[in-house]
This record gives C-alpha cells, structure tokens and sequence, in this order.
C-alpha cells in the first residue's frame, strides 16, 4: 500500500501545475470588458487565479511528501509528530 | 493531565450541554449573518450597488467574491492565531462582536442614493469584516466543544456544531419571510425599508449569544497549556513551515475537507438553484422543497457524528462522497426530465404534489450526503492537530475547503455550461470531479483510527 501512495504522489505533483494552467487558459479565453456575466469579469479571474495558485502548489507539495513517504504511517498523536523524523528536514 | 481527566470525568452532563449549547448557538448567528447578505442580495445590489456604475459594479465584485475566498482563510488564519494564543473563549467572543457589530452596521448604512460611493464603500468593509469573523469563528467554537467532550463522545458533541450552518440558514429564511409577509412590498424595499430588520434584529440575537459565552470558562486543555506556559509562540510557523504540521493541513484538505466542501454546497445550494434557473421550478417550491429536505436530514447530522465514535470518521466521510459521485448525474438527470423536459416551452413550472413529493425525498439525499461528510468533519479535524496549534490549524483547511471550493460550484458551474452548451448537466463535472479526487486521496491516506485523546 505504501507504495501505491508514493507512486500516487507524482500524480498529484502533476495535477497542481495542470491546474494552474487550466484556470489561466479560461482566464484569457474568457476574461472580456464587454461581457456581462461573471466569468467575463477580470477582477473575478484575478481573485480565483490568485486564490488557487497557492492551493495548487500546495497540491505539488503534498504530492511531494506523498513521495518522500511523508504518509506511509499517520501520527496519531503530538508525541508522535514531534518523534516524526520529516519535522527535522 | 490528571487534573484535566478528572475535570472531563466530573463534569456533569448539563455542564456539557450549556458549552454545546453556548458554542453552538453563536455559530448559528454567525452564520445567520453571513446568509442574510446573500439572501438579500437583490435588495442591496439596488440600494448599494446601482447597475451602470463601473466602480459600484467592482466593489460588488469583490463584496461577493473576496468575503467568501480570500477573506475567510485569511481569517481562519488570524483569529486561529489568536486562539492558539489568548484563548479558545475570548477569540470566539470577539469573532461573534465583529460579526453581530458589522451585520448591524450594514444595516444603518444610508444607500447609494444619500451618500454616493461612500455607500458600497462602506458595505463592501463590513462585508470583509464578515467574512474575516466567520472565518475564526467555527475552529473556535469546534475547538472548544472538542477539548471538553470525552473521547468515546468527540465526534457527537462537535456533531450539534455541524448542525449550525443549517439552522442559520434555517433561521436567516425564516426571520426575512416573516419580516417580507408582515408588510406590503412597498414597505420592504424602500431605503429605510423592512429589507433591514433582519441586519438589526442581528444585534439582539448576538448580544444574547454574548451574554451566554460570557459566562463560560476557558477550554481545560488550553487553560492547562497556558498554565504551564506551553502554548505556541508563533503558530503560524509551528503550523505551516513544520513538515510534520503542515502535511497533516495538506491531507486535511486535499483528504477530506476539499471534498466535503463541495458536497456541502451542491446538497444546500447548487440543487435549490438548479431547480429554480434549469429545471424552472417556481419560486416557492424550489424553496419549500429544500426546506422541507432540510429539515428530515438536519438530526443526521448528529446521527453520523455519533456514529463516527463507533466505527471511525474516515468510512463515514468517504462512503458520502462516493454516494455523491455515483448519484450526482441521475439525481440531477431526474430533476430535468420530470420538470422542463416535459415542457421546454414553460417559463414556470409548478410540479404536481406527487413529483413534489419525488423531489423533496431526492434533495433529502442529496443533504444526506452533506450530513455523512460534515457530521464527523469536526471531531476528524480536531483529532488531526495538537492542542497548541489546533485552533490555526484546523481553521485554515476548513475555510478553504468550504469557502474556495465549495463557494466556486456554481462559477465553475457557469464557466463550464457556457464552455458546453449541449450538456444542461455539465456544470456537475466539477463538484464530481473534485469531490472523486478528494475520495481517492482520503482512501489513500487517511487512517480510520480515532485519536484516543486530544489533551496534547
């Protein structure tokens, strides 16, 4: 199980990027000063690229750890996540 | 430790039920007030934000877009600091005077009309202020509940919490029905018309609130922590630049949290809008049918999070998100073909009482799913974090998971309609898709093993 966890990582390392891309590449298809809907509107586009750029990277991030093996034993308690040898790197 | 076992262990059950009570009952008007703004939202945009203005039109914008997703994480983030700080009970006092002082004050603002820009000005502040509250209230008040409920009961107390953002937009319907059917129209949507009792009538119900949490003490695990001098220095980083914390806010998110977010907003919101602008359902019915879904699904709430401290969190929460995967296309096929299918040429349709019926019992699934996946979200959460930066880093996942991906359904809905026109379902990918990504992952990596104590 273990294994299919880390290899899983790489996808989510994939995804974040993809992501972003995505939001972008409707942002300039969609982004139009004469529409009257929402997904027209500038402002909105900056605020969801802007919100999701974070969060996509935080999706690479978790890939990452997925990877290092970060989740192949869940801490179960604070005594635990102290002793957690991924703390010190 | 010893001392706080024994606090647990002696407290009686009235004891445990004036803190749910206290806690819950705040949460409930905060989210009262976040609902208000949004079910008025017609009556505002023409007082505060008159069509034709350019600049009325971008604090609008940002008025419905930057409260829900950058305001509340942001505020998740500053009053969790504080909480991990000062105090569960001081911060979550201060989250429900902001919320109550600013609902209150959105009401007195003289419209676009008297005082120019100064107006959507004004509102758009304490619209950022709201939502800077709301998102340090629910960490608060789950907190609290967590760290006085023992083990074998976490997940049932925290349950009466999940039940508030129901119940608040239970109440905010019913306060501006009452307050709509007590005078003609005329009456209600003038300036100083009716449209702002329920902004005033806000400043009772929290002084109410305030009143009771008031009365309570602090949190014994925290009280303990700080006794001891061993609270947080600086949660933010103990949360967010230490591996060990932070991964455990990126499974909570990407895990759970991300998924349970948009199953919660399809079930409360997207299916009443659905029914109302593609299925053309009448206005009262389209309502009535959510209300009446609401109200059989709202004591599942309590039943899941009770069932969660018998079998685990991590099944419960998964086996919603999966119903909602597999279900989401058929239900929402169904609401089509038994309305406007039957009828594209209807500008209004009104269903007769058996279809009526069919639907209620439908959106009552679709909210069961919402219970499955909030019910034990609580409890999950808290289980998740150590009592010194619990508060921080529980509330950050939380608000993101609601507030961004759950608050961006029915763009991401608009956005991929107009992408795809021939496929009336298709704004349904997206809460699917998240909600299917967020089952794989909580399969993956989440551990159904309930933390035995939250006193660390």
């Amino acid at each position: 199980m273990n294994t299919v966890k880390r290899y899983f990582g790489w996808i989510w390392m994939l995804l974040g990027p993809l992501v972003i891309y995505g939001l972008v590449d409707a942002a300039t298809r969609y982004i139009d000063l004469s529409g009257q809907k929402d997904i027209n509107n500038p402002v909105v586009w900056i605020i969801i690229v802007g919100i999701f750029t974070p969060i996509a990277i935080g999706l690479m991030i978790f890939g990452w750890y997925a990877w290092k093996g970060d989740y192949d034993r869940i801490p179960h308690s604070a005594a635990e996540l102290e002793e957690d040898p991924t703390r010190r790197r | 430790m010893y001392k706080i076992i024994n606090y647990l262990s002696e407290m009686g059950h009235s004891s445990i039920r004036r803190i749910i009570a206290a806690s819950s009952v705040g949460t409930m008007i905060e989210w009262y007030d976040f609902y208000i703004f949004g079910m008025l939202a017609k009556t505002i945009s023409v007082e505060f934000f008159p069509a034709g203005n350019p600049t009325a039109a971008l604090l609008s914008t940002l008025a419905i877009f930057a409260a829900g997703f950058i305001v509340r994480p942001f505020g998740a983030l500053v009053f969790g600091r504080l909480g991990d700080k000062v105090g569960r009970k001081y911060t979550f006092l201060l989250t429900l005077v902001l919320m109550g002082g600013s609902t209150f004050l959105i009401g007195c603002v003289p419209g676009y009309r008297s005082i120019g820009l100064l107006a959507p000005v004004l509102v758009l502040l304490l619209r950022l202020i709201q939502g800077l509250a709301l998102g340090g209230e629910y960490g608060g008040a789950a907190t609290y509940v967590a760290e006085h409920a023992p083990s074998n009961k976490r997940g049932y107390y925290t349950s009466w919490i999940q039940t508030t953002a129901t119940l608040g937009l239970f109440l905010a319907l019913g306060v501006i029905l009452l307050v709509r059917s007590s005078m003609p129209e005329a009456n209600f949507t003038p300036e100083w018309g009716g449209w702002r009792y329920p902004f005033w009538i806000s400043l009772l119900l929290v002084g109410v609130s305030i009143y009771i949490r008031l009365n309570m003490s602090e949190s014994p695990l925290f009280a303990e922590l700080k006794s001891t001098g061993k609270t947080s220095v600086n949660p933010l980083r103990e949360s967010f630049q230490h591996r060990a914390n932070f991964k455990m806010v990126l499974l909570a998110l990407f895990g759970a949290v991300m998924g349970e977010g948009v199953v919660w907003y399809t079930g409360q919101f997207y299916a009443q809008s659905f029914l109302e602008t593609k299925c053309k359902l009448d206005f009262e019915q389209s309502r009535t049918i959510l209300l009446w879904a609401i109200a059989g699904a709202t004591p599942f709430f309590v039943l899941f999070g009770w069932l969660s401290d018998r079998v685990g969190r991590k099944w419960i929460l998964m086996t919603g998100m999966l119903l909602a995967v597999l279900t989401y296309r058929p239900i929402f096929g169904y609401f089509l073909e038994n309305s406007i299918a039957l009828n594209p040429d209807a500008t209004v349709i009104t269903l007769p009482n058996e279809m009526y019926w069919r639907f209620v019992g439908l959106v009552f699934l679709l909210i069961l799913y919402v219970t499955m996946v909030y019910g034990p979200i609580a409890a999950f959460l808290v289980e998740l974090f150590p009592t010194r930066i619990r508060y921080t880093s529980m509330s950050l996942p939380y608000h993101i998971g609601n507030g961004v991906f759950g608050g961006l359904v029915p763009f991401i809905g608009l956005l991929l309609s107009t992408s795809f026109p021939g496929d009336p379902l298709v704004g349904l990918w997206y809460p699917i898709s998240i909600t299917a990504l967020c089952l794989v992952i909580g399969v993956l990596y989440l551990d159904n093993k309930k933390d035995e104590t939250v006193m660390d």
